[in-house]
């Protein structure tokens, strides 16, 4: 028998290769650019080249049929090149103004929104969900499908104060990472433990050690080595789970999603911040979550209408104050909105400084 | 015979409306009658709808790997095998796309031939890391498909505790802002550390991402161990005469609303000649301005980068940020190349040794304390990795004026 194929540890690949021509040649030379319409971008190098993109929304979870359509309109119309953005966003480019209309025009005619640049809403950037996840609350790509169909004109069009980056996670582990705006979900029952399965599943230790409030300690159940979680001390983040499948968190009821609001990872203007949260208890609604979709719809309103220019939404919350921010969106100020988590006291008003 | 669409009647609903819907693109591939995938992608649409149904998930994890390696393949087996045995195995395949994302469409092609010979025809462009997501494959195709793969010239990115598929921005390949080469840089960093990744034996997860500059397109400062983030040392590039072309066509108050109040650190204004006065002291290379007044304004010609190291997701003690540990490296030069590598290199090291299991590094520095981390990987402090010095009193200064001698030593020799 032969013996196996060793694999080549090349690592990641050199993209020039890859790159379309004009980017390889003007490589590091680039001077300005301009957005002549929403979804396009014009790029002019020091040798006096110009790069014209285009760029339009996928549906991120791509069947083979929908790259290899890009694939065709790359070959058609963009020099036999593509390539892709970090929120799942297509980019062709071409080398004269005149090609861009045709390439818009197969593009949208193919399906493909064309957008996504400057102060728009640009692809929501997710995980897998119930499609590929093993810890998933929720699903990913249709909440996003269902928020995108709901925000295509924001998408589509440069109307924001800022560009909004929206993000879901379908676990509180928070993958789908920081957001203006983030749609993630908040479990609010402490797991239900199948304890015929946990000491033949789980490394106890290690589950033990997982926990960020210790609430899980080793217990003998029904004559049985299991754990055993102190519910009065239980946050329900679910971090048991994935060692320990038996500790289900994923409750068809009681795992809710949650919307936090004024993350952002540029140093731009203001320092980076995390998002915070802003309402909570909304229904895991599949197919279409429309409570979410409608809480999501009403700040990006109140942020349209109130944010000054090139304001980021965590900034214009910022300037006017939290309460405000309760008053604009008509969402409720509850107590679980003031934190208790380690460094909390830093998040309170030490201050004379009161909204009105 | 083939079988039967399942009934999804949820699943259907987000096939309406105007963005690209990933069911339909699930329903072209259950109907191609003639691949061998489609089966599988009818039980893969009925699991789907069947959690749409039930809000719960049915996925389990696994062992699942090719010859050689130990990570790169995230196994996905069904506890709905029984009803849906023809997506019992879905396992994923993270392949590292090239630096940047750029693709001919003749490799796409190539790796769609590929995958609908082994797979599901599937692919997720990109996962949050950054790989191509190749989802949907049973355990017997796995190795060869991997090895066609790798044959075009791809390799496996990272799951685990191990280095992880890295991302860096589109950069000097197209951006203006650009302070290094980007995907030299991470093709450098991840490069290195193969064998950390191909062979996971690391406390936890590691992270390399890259942005080349502080608009930070690749999001280094929230989702990585090691950010690299552009910057400059010198003076902000004016073009003055446009700064006036600009002036006369959009007006002063149009320029002083959007550019100058914004100013994070006030240190700029405008003078009598419509040109901008640029305090270049106070400048604390945020991007605005530049980014506003693209043709006028430009990073300065000493660039380099900042490194900041922690960022991470939520497990386990909260979310946290990157914070500076080299406010600037100059990346110009092979040798400040390979010094960005030296200090990934002593990072590594550091944590290898004094990391918790399942510990990232931001907890580490958050648990041992940034002076001990410095200590450990042979960087001095610097007033540019605080927000503000300490506030309280309780510590101990006993080693005060040997530390303010080699303050004063280094600052005497900086100058």
């Amino acid at each position: 028998m032969a013996p196996p194929r060793r694999p080549v540890e090349s690592g990641v690949p050199d993209p020039m290769p890859f790159m379309h021509p004009l980017l390889r040649k003007n490589y590091g030379t680039w001077r300005w650019h301009e957005r002549p319409r929403p979804g396009v971008l014009r790029h002019v190098a020091a040798s006096g080249d110009e790069v014209w993109t285009v760029k339009a929304g996928t549906q991120r979870q791509l069947d083979v049929y929908t790259v290899r359509a890009l694939c065709a309109i790359a070959t058609d119309l963009a020099d036999g090149h593509l390539r892709f953005t970090t929120r799942s966003n297509v980019e062709f480019m071409v080398g004269a103004a005149e090609r861009v209309d045709p390439l818009i025009a197969r593009l949208e005619a193919e399906g493909f929104p064309v957008g996504g640049t400057g102060n728009s809403v640009s692809m929501i950037s997710h995980t897998q969900g119930w499609l590929h996840c093993d810890i998933p609350g929720t699903d990913a790509s249709g909440v996003v499908k269902a928020l995108m169909d709901a925000v295509h004109h924001e998408f589509t069009h440069e109307e924001m104060p800022n560009k909004v980056k929206i993000t879901t996670s379908c676990c509180q582990i928070n993958c789908g990472g920081q957001g203006d705006i983030a749609i993630n979900i908040q479990h609010t029952k402490p797991p239900k433990i199948n304890h015929d399965l946990v000491a033949g599943v789980c490394e106890r230790p290690a589950v033990v050690a997982r926990c960020p409030v210790a609430a899980i300690r080793p217990a003998m159940v029904n004559g049985k080595p299991s754990l055993e979680v102190d519910e009065a001390k239980c946050v329900c983040c679910g971090a048991c789970y994935p060692p320990c499948p038996p500790m289900q968190i994923n409750d068809p009821v009681h795992s809710k999603l949650a919307i936090w609001v004024g993350g952002k990872h540029s140093s731009t203007r203001s320092k980076p911040t995390f998002h915070k949260l802003v309402a909570a208890g909304i229904p895991n609604n599949p197919p279409r979550w429309p409570e979410a979709t409608e809480i999501v719809l009403t700040i990006l309103d109140a942020y349209k209408s109130g944010a000054k220019p090139w304001e980021r939404v965590g900034e214009w919350v910022e300037r006017i104050g939290w309460a405000r921010f309760f008053e604009e969106t008509g969402l409720p100020f509850t107590k679980y909105h003031v934190d208790n988590w380690r460094g909390s006291r830093g998040s309170l008003n030490s201050s004379a400084h009161l909204h009105f | 015979m083939s079988m039967e669409m399942p009934k999804t009647p949820m699943l259907d609903q987000l096939e309406s409306g105007p963005w690209p819907s990933f069911v339909s693109g699930l329903k072209r591939l259950a109907q191609s009658e003639d691949k061998s995938y489609a089966p599988m992608m009818k039980d893969l649409l009925g699991q789907l709808e069947r959690s749409y149904q039930t809000r719960k998930g049915y996925w389990k994890g696994g062992t699942i790997g090719v010859v050689g390696y130990g990570a790169g393949v995230i196994p996905r087996f069904s506890e709905l095998k029984d009803e849906f045995p023809a997506s019992a195995e879905f396992h994923t395949l993270r392949i590292m796309p090239p630096a940047g994302m750029h693709y001919t469409a003749e490799i796409l092609s190539q790796l769609c031939d590929i995958w609908e010979k082994y797979g599901s025809g599937l692919i997720a462009l990109h996962g949050q890391s950054g790989d191509i997501m190749f989802q949907g494959i049973r355990s017997e195709n796995v190795q060869p498909c991997f090895d066609e793969m790798n044959e075009l010239g791809f390799d496996l990115g990272g799951a685990g505790a191990g280095v992880r598929t890295s991302i860096s921005c589109v950069g000097a390949a197209r951006c203006e802002h650009s302070c290094f080469d980007e995907a030299r840089a991470m093709r450098m960093l991840v490069n290195a550390f193969l064998d950390e990744m191909h062979r996971p034996s690391l406390p936890y997860k590691f992270k390399f991402k890259v942005s080349g500059c502080a608009n930070d397109c690749a999001n280094a400062i929230q989702r990585s161990d090691f950010a690299v983030i552009g910057t400059w040392r010198d003076e902000i590039q004016a073009d003055q005469d446009e700064i006036r072309r600009i002036v006369a066509r959009r007006g002063r108050k149009w320029l002083i609303d959007q550019v100058i109040t914004l100013c994070p650190s006030h240190a700029l204004s405008l003078n009598d000649d419509d040109s901008l006065d640029i305090a270049n002291h106070d400048c604390v290379r945020c991007m605005h301005c530049i980014n506003v007044l693209t043709k006028a304004l430009s990073p300065g010609r000493v660039r380099g980068a900042t490194v900041l190291i922690g960022g991470k997701r939520t497990l386990k003690i909260g979310d946290l940020m990157g914070s500076v540990v080299a406010p600037f490296l100059r990346l110009e030069s092979d040798e400040d190349y390979e010094a960005l590598l030296d200090l990934a290199r002593r990072v590594m090291d550091f944590f290898i040794d004094n990391a918790l299991e399942h510990e990232r590094t931001g907890e580490m520095i958050e648990r041992i304390g940034l002076v001990n981390f410095l200590e450990g990987i042979g960087l001095e402090v610097d007033p540019n990795m605080i927000r503000h010095p300490r506030t309280n009193s309780y510590v101990r200064t006993d080693g005060w004026d040997e530390e303010a001698a080699k303050w004063k030593a280094r600052h005497g020799a900086a100058e």
